[in-house]
């Protein structure tokens, strides 16, 4: 009997062993271990063993059946894992096939501009206000200390509705309007659409934005004025911009300056972008002329205020290195989803 | 404004600084240098030589063969040019230097490098320069050769720097001259900047004596009867002319300046208008009749001939010079044919007035003739200055010996302008910009600047010439300048702490190109004025109220004309633009206004209303554009009902395709295929589907509220439902009944399927919808589902749809 179940395991598990399928596996263990299988048989010949003999051969038929059972267990895993590797080997891609893409569309290079120095001014507690794009003579001109017949406004170049409306200029109303709403203190940036009659081509055009800066409140200094705008040109064009502040004339701000920054293509070597100069303008600002401010009911003597003005498309054109002002009002889709 | 630095050293000897240097400083003190053209750049090893031998080429009929003496040699030079003679002297560049230009003209870049060579097997070991070759004209040299080398005098020192001697050891800066700066379109402001800048010594022109015994009263009598117009007239005589050239430093001068030469009055003039900034006239004393000059406003439509001999139309407020019978010039602007200096001229009479600015600057603009002196005059002129530049004028006369200067002035000027006082507040200044400058640095730069300060009643007493500075401010600048605005401290406002933020409105905005973006859309920008023609692109209506717009009175063309009513034109031009270019799949967006008049004619602003406009052609349909509708409106929080009414009356877009979008009963914008027409209109050939959104609506009915609802715990009921209707029946309707007989249970419904061709009835289509049910407290069962599922049934079927089998 003993010799009967050891050459049943060994066959067993030689048959377990040569399988190669978790079909064949299963065969195995119902020819063996099943309720005809060969084991099962053995211990339905129980009855013509001897009772004191009984416990002892039971416990080498179990022997036999758990080293079957073990030896299924692990040709089963071992399966298992062969399996899946070959699964895993046939599904191999190639992962340099393209990308399925949502297309998504793309900014426009001012608007990604604009979005920057918005977001470089609402860090320093400036809110972002809004004023008409069609606004009046007295708005535009008078309450910024351009009296009727001032030069400046030859030089600006204005597109007239009637004698008292034009399209603004300048985004320098918005300053106005929020400050004759008197609340106060006022920090603000008015981003906007400004129309001057200047014919298209790569430099010009008759339609472009700017962008308003206004603070008013108390002590207000021209040293303030340069330590925020020297902040948000290190923010914008990176921490080792240097700014310049040069004396110019504006009618509504005394002092007033114009503000270079070191060319950020070449650092202020001097290169083709900044002719060679090393600076590159950006920006006008000064502190509120205080006709200005009376003009708009605020006093003076209690307050003073700085403001600033922008060329977004300047700001677009020379941070994206585009050469040719035209290409941003064309909307050629080659062109606009490079940004 | 152009200048020399030698004529700024004339009056700041004490100047020594490159001209890097001088351009850097001068910018930063508030006198912006835009660029200056150093005449020697290019000029290098340039000597004066002497012809001592001129012998033939030996093989070639149109060369000489010269030895020239060039100081401590002698050295062979052939040339072609035809006008040398022994003992001539001429400007040699040496073997080794440089040339700007080539004789004919042309100025080369960088100059042209003379190197010692052979002429048809001659050696020749540099060159005989000509005045083009110097990188000058005969315009600017009267005294050089038309066509040849420049023979220079015959006092011209050999062996010495010829690019000296000739004055180009000089350089030309062009500065940007602010419009308040009126002192500094003359040489003597720029100079009087320079001097306070670099902080030396300022010595403008000793303005002398000058006139015989006679009385100029007795040659002229003058009547202003406009002395608004004409604030101030002054006029002096001088008798026998002799017109002769200047002399050769005046000339140097006017040419550095930009300015040529012409004879010893008109240069003089010129010399005292860039000196000073004031524009003088002169007039052929005997072309004047009965001794007078009146300056009075023109008749309206009077004729007049100005010296260029074209003839002009005059207004009443033009203001004339005039003599006892006719006007002679028109003030400010230019002279009159009738009296302009001719070589024969004998006696002259010299004009320095100021007149308005303002009136003078939409005179020339009215005449359509901007001239030197009228744009001079237009800044507003000192007419304290006025008397300076005549009498510097008849000192250049006795100087040059132009003539015999008469004695005296006459000088209309009866309200004098007075120097202005503003109360100097050190504290004030220092407050206002950020800085802690001691009294007596202030008042040291405003001693340069010649601002005197009078202790006694603590005032600083402000030049007629400098009419910019008004107030404490002003003062303030002329300190900062001076101090520097790189030393002015650099802090950040203290203060009240603001909220940095955006509006509501630019926040949807933002999402609005978020979305599109998201959704394939990139930005465009167009322009917000465009053609009246693009209304009948558009095939508008006549009486179409789009057609009523803001329209601009000076615009760039009709192109550019009204202000737009609609961003339709807009969209269409850039994809039209990209259809042109063979770009494919083209989605754009924009945000950008439409201006609605409240009037017509505009006697108040206009209502300018943001649009969201999605255009596209290519992959995509209908039904895309609809849906990045819906997924921004989800994104602001309108998330209640959307109807689309497709009796949008638009005449731009295709009649079968197209809504108006309709949220909380208000049409806030519409989309659609645009009209076949429209798009041929364009010149686009493919379909076109747009979108517009009116932002004001959604401004107001967006929010960024939202509310947790919880998530379902129960489980939800399906019922599929399969229906034949006819085409005409738009499923829209079929939603309706939904939602109004789903009750509280319906949770939502989706179309899975519309059908037509095979199988179906033709005329008819089949449309399936899963509608899903559930409860918040409980399991549905079915008789919760089946009343409701009855009275939806019984609805369709009045309509007269069948569910399918």
């Amino acid at each position: 009997m003993k010799e009967k179940l050891k050459a049943i395991r060994d066959e067993a598990i030689t048959k377990i062993q040569q399988s190669g399928s978790l079909d064949k596996l299963n065969e195995i263990r119902v020819a063996y271990l099943g309720k005809k299988g060969e084991l099962t048989e053995v211990l339905k010949g129980m009855k013509s063993v001897a009772p004191e003999d009984r416990p002892k051969v039971g416990q080498l038929v179990n022997e036999t059946r758990t080293a079957i059972e073990e030896k299924l267990e692990e040709l089963k895993t071992q399966l298992a894992k062969a399996a899946r590797e070959a699964q895993l080997k046939s599904e191999v891609i190639d992962v340099t096939l393209p990308a399925k893409k949502n297309n998504v569309g793309h900014r426009h290079p001012n608007t990604i501009a604009l979005e920057e120095v918005e977001r470089i001014f609402i860090g320093m507690g400036y809110e972002v206000v809004e004023g008409p794009e069609v606004e009046y003579d007295y708005y535009n001109f008078e309450a910024l200390n351009i009296p009727a017949n001032h030069p400046a406004k030859d030089e600006q170049d204005t597109f007239y509705i009637n004698d008292q409306i034009v399209l603004r200029t300048q985004t320098s109303p918005v300053q106005v309007r929020e400050m004759e709403k008197g609340k106060l203190p006022i920090r603000m940036i008015a981003p906007g659409r400004v129309f001057r009659s200047d014919e298209v081509d790569a430099t010009h055009s008759p339609s472009f934005h700017q962008i308003e800066g206004l603070v008013i409140d108390k002590n207000i200094t021209f040293a303030d004025l340069k330590g925020t705008l020297e902040q948000f040109a290190k923010e914008l064009f990176g921490e080792h911009t240097k700014v310049k502040f040069r004396p110019h004339h504006f009618p509504f701000t005394e002092p007033s300056a114009e503000v270079d920054v070191t060319c950020f293509k070449c650092g202020g070597k001097g290169c083709r972008m900044c002719k060679g100069e090393g600076w590159i303008e950006i920006l006008g600002c000064g502190m509120v002329h205080p006709r200005v401010l009376r003009m708009s009911g605020i006093n003076p003597e209690e307050y003073s205020g700085f403001a600033f003005g922008v060329g977004l498309e300047r700001i677009a054109l020379l941070k994206y290195e585009i050469d040719d002002m035209r290409l941003l009002y064309e909307n050629d889709s080659r062109f606009l989803s490079q940004f | 404004m152009n200048t020399p630095l030698s004529w700024i050293k004339a009056y700041v000897p004490d100047l020594d600084v490159t001209n890097q240097q001088y351009m850097d400083a001068m910018t930063l003190s508030g006198t912006k240098v835009e660029g200056f053209h150093a005449f020697d750049a290019d000029l290098d090893k340039i000597v004066i030589g002497q012809i001592d031998k001129i012998e033939k080429h030996p093989d070639a009929d149109k060369l000489v063969v010269c030895q020239v003496n060039v100081g401590n040699e002698t050295v062979q030079i052939v040339t072609g040019a035809t006008n040398v003679f022994e003992g001539a002297k001429i400007p040699v560049v040496l073997d080794g230097g440089r040339v700007a230009g080539s004789h004919d003209g042309k100025i080369i870049e960088g100059g042209i490098k003379i190197k010692k060579g052979k002429l048809r097997g001659v050696e020749s070991f540099g060159m005989m320069c000509s005045i083009e070759e110097l990188g000058s004209t005969t315009d600017m040299y009267p005294d050089a050769a038309e066509d040849g080398i420049y023979i220079l005098k015959e006092d011209a020192p050999v062996g010495e720097d010829a690019i000296a001697y000739l004055g180009f050891r000089d350089a030309n800066f062009e500065y940007e001259v602010t419009s308040n700066r009126v002192d500094c379109f003359g040489i003597i402001g720029i100079a009087r900047e320079a001097a306070a800048t670099f902080r030396k010594p300022f010595y403008p022109p000793v303005i002398t004596h000058t006139g015989n015994n006679e009385d100029v009263h007795d040659y002229i009598q003058v009547d202003v009867k406009d002395n608004e117009l004409c604030p101030r007239y002054c006029a002096r005589v001088v008798k026998n002319v002799k017109i002769a050239p200047s002399p050769e430093w005046m000339q140097r001068r006017l040419a550095a300046c930009g300015i040529r030469p012409i004879n010893n009055l008109v240069d003089i003039t010129n010399y005292v208008m860039e000196e000073y900034g004031q524009p003088m006239h002169a007039y052929d004393l005997s072309t004047l009749a009965g001794k007078q000059i009146i300056v009075r406003r023109a008749e309206s439509g009077e004729q007049f001939q100005t010296l260029d001999g074209q003839l002009r139309t005059l207004d009443d407020n033009m203001l004339m010079i005039c003599d006892a019978d006719k006007a002679v010039g028109v003030a400010g602007i230019m002279g009159g044919e009738n009296s302009k200096i001719t070589d024969d001229v004998k006696d002259i009479l010299f004009e320095a007035a100021c007149f308005d600015g303002t009136n003078i600057r939409l005179s020339a603009k009215r005449l359509g003739l901007r001239t030197d002196a009228s744009g001079k005059f237009e800044k507003g002129l000192d007419p304290n200055n006025a008397m300076d530049a005549i009498n510097r004028a008849c000192q250049l006369i006795e100087e040059l010996g132009a003539g015999e200067v008469v004695g005296g002035v006459v000088d209309v000027y009866p309200n004098v302008r007075q120097e202005r006082k503003i109360l100097f507040e050190p504290e004030k200044m220092n407050q206002l910009l950020g800085t802690n400058i001691s009294n007596e640095e202030m008042l040291g730069y405003f001693k340069m600047l010649d601002l005197k300060y009078d202790a006694d009643t603590n005032e600083v007493i402000i030049p007629t010439f400098r009419q910019d500075l008004e107030c404490m401010a002003d003062l303030a600048e002329e300190v900062a300048r001076f101090y520097g605005y790189d030393n002015i401290p650099t802090t950040l406002p203290k203060g009240e702490a603001t909220t940095g933020k955006l509006s509501h409105k630019l926040r949807i905005e933002r999402i609005a190109s978020d979305i599109a973006e998201f959704c394939g859309f990139s930005q465009a920008m167009t322009y917000s004025f465009e053609s009246p023609k693009v209304f009948d692109k558009l095939l508008l209506a006549e009486d179409d109220k789009m057609r009523q717009t803001v329209v601009i009175t000076n615009p760039l063309g009709e192109d550019f004309s009204i202000m737009r009513t609609t961003s339709l034109n807009g969209m269409l031009t850039s994809l039209a633009t990209n259809y042109n270019r063979r770009n494919k799949d083209v989605r754009l967006y924009e945000l950008g206004n439409i201006y609605l008049p409240k009037d017509v004619p505009v006697t108040q602003l206009p209502e300018e209303r943001m649009q969201f406009t999605l255009g596209m052609y290519g992959e995509g349909d209908f039904f895309h554009m609809k849906g990045v509708v819906e997924e921004f409106l989800d994104k602001v929080g309108m998330n209640g009902k959307i109807i689309y009414d497709p009796n949008a009356g638009k005449n731009y877009l295709h009649p079968g395709r197209q809504a108006n979008i309709i949220y909380d009963s208000e049409v806030i914008g519409y989309l659609g295929e645009v009209h076949p027409e429209v798009a041929d209109n364009y010149d686009i050939g493919d379909r076109v589907y747009i979108a517009v959104l009116d932002m004001p609506y959604i401004v107001e009915k967006s929010t960024f509220e939202r509310k947790y609802e919880g998530i379902a715990n129960y489980p939800a009921v399906t019922r599929d439902l399969s229906m034949v209707m006819e085409k005409s029946i738009m499923v829209g309707q079929i939603e309706e009944i939904f939602e109004k007989r789903g009750g509280k249970l319906l949770e939502s419904f989706h179309l899975f399927d519309v059908y037509e061709g095979a199988q179906i009835e033709s005329g008819f289509k089949s449309v399936a919808y899963s509608i899903v049910f559930r409860a918040k407290d409980r399991t549905l069962e079915e008789k919760d589902i089946t009343p409701i599922m009855e009275k939806i049934l019984k609805d369709l079927k009045e309509m007269g749809i069948k569910l399918r089998g």
